[in-house]
């Protein structure tokens, strides 16, 4: 296959974020790491083409920002990009709210609740507490334990459907 | 000392030792939630602690690992209350619990320091920090409130464990020049912030809460004074680093 990159004149910007879609999370793969929110900026060098991508992790001890940064520069390397650095940083700081309407659509897909909208409400303890069930949707559930399988997950249980679930939890 | 450095070391010595305490709750939990719980606090403030090592290095101290796995005991500035061993279920839950409301409030309160790299990683700790508190809190509320035997255990591990606590809010030679530069608001309104906060769960319990101001901390973590169980628990730390200090893991 020919590489889809024109040599001579850098790639746009939109390009480089639809090609970022393809790139899942390594441990929820139906989520892009651009609908997760940890992309916080990409720019291409007008010059000589390199493309900087800068990620921030959901968490601070996420094991897998490896994972993401070395997938983000083997996608874009792939697609004939010239250069690839890839930045993590915390710089803008991941919030649960950087998810997009897409991305809460993957997590359900995933059976995995997608943590409530934060917006400007006051953050308190109570609201790490409420999650929606992935299962028949309604909010009759108590937080079982806010640690789960990986740093991002809260188990829950509902009362409807009598089963536990996992959230990704609000932060 | 360099107030930032200072303060620096202070916050993420406690991250790195509490973290390694609470990783060796791994497999031996109450409960296998428990085991979990602790084990992904662990994580968490490795994590903490790394990004903290991250921000001394950039204002030219060593690599975070050569921080992290070659000092001894007295090169260390944790207060003493996160090196001592896990001892019973009871007394980590009570050190859980009353290290981090302190820590909540702390990186609350840094999220608008002066030091604005400092500032951006309090901003992402904190929301984390939650959980942290959030999970101490439903379990002192549990236990404190159970049966008789639990909350005699409780009451003798909040006795034994708070004037070690208070160690938490020691202060070194940089503390009037911490607070007067906006790095921080300084370890004395910190406690009284914290004071408050771990009285309200208290009083949801059958716990009875002494007065702790009156209590003699348990001070010299902060100017490397440590118990015998700190050099032990480093020399397993890094007891695989040390064998090829060199080597790329």
């Amino acid at each position: 296959m020919l590489t889809e990159a024109n040599s001579h004149q850098p790639i746009g910007k939109s390009q480089i974020l639809e090609w970022l879609q393809a790139v899942k999370d390594p441990e929820i793969p139906t989520i892009s790491l651009i609908d997760l929110g940890v992309v916080r900026g990409v720019e291409v060098d007008a010059v000589t083409g390199k493309v900087s991508v800068h990620l921030t992790p959901t968490f601070a001890g996420c094991p897998a920002m490896d994972y993401m940064k070395r997938d983000v520069e083997r996608a874009l390397l792939a697609h004939g990009v010239p250069a690839v650095e890839v930045e993590i940083s915390m710089r803008e700081a991941w919030t649960s709210d950087m998810l997009t309407e897409a991305g809460r659509q993957a997590l359900r897909q995933h059976k995995l609740s997608p943590p409530p909208v934060i917006g400007n409400q006051v953050f308190d303890l109570d609201f790490l507490e409420y999650a929606e069930c992935p299962n028949c949707h309604g909010n009759n559930t108590e937080l079982r334990t806010p640690f789960g399988a990986t740093l991002c997950r809260a188990v829950h249980y509902c009362n409807d459907c009598r089963q536990l679930f996992e959230q990704f939890k609000p932060v | 000392m360099n107030p930032t450095l200072d303060l620096l070391y202070r916050l993420a010595d406690d991250q790195l030792i509490l973290g390694h305490r609470n990783s060796e709750w791994n497999g031996l939990g109450p409960i296998l939630e428990e085991d979990i719980a602790f084990s992904s606090m662990a994580q968490d403030k490795l994590g903490h602690s790394l990004q903290l090592y991250s921000l001394l290095r950039a204002l030219g101290e060593a690599e975070p690992d050569t921080v992290a796995f070659t000092r001894n005991a007295p090169q260390f500035h944790c207060c003493q209350l996160v090196e001592l061993p896990i001892g019973e279920y009871d007394f980590s839950l009570t050190r859980h619990f009353l290290f981090d409301h302190a820590e909540l409030l702390r990186f609350e309160a840094l999220a608008t320091s002066s030091y604005e790299p400092l500032a951006q990683v309090a901003r992402k700790l904190r929301g984390e920090l939650k959980y942290h508190a959030l999970h101490a809190n439903t379990w002192m509320k549990r236990l404190g409130t159970a049966t008789d035997e639990a909350i005699e255990r409780m009451q003798r591990s909040l006795d034994f464990t708070l004037p070690y606590a208070l160690g938490i809010f020691e202060k070194t030679d940089a503390e009037a020049e911490i607070i007067s530069s906006g790095l921080f608001v300084g370890e004395d309104e910190l406690r009284g912030r914290w004071l408050e906060s771990i009285s309200k769960v208290l009083a949801q319990t059958a716990l009875e809460v002494p007065d702790v101001l009156a209590l003699t901390p348990v001070m010299g973590g902060r100017y490397g004074q440590h118990t015998e169980h700190l050099q032990p628990l480093l020399d397993e730390m890094a007891e695989v680093f040390r064998l090829d200090p060199t080597a790329d893991w």
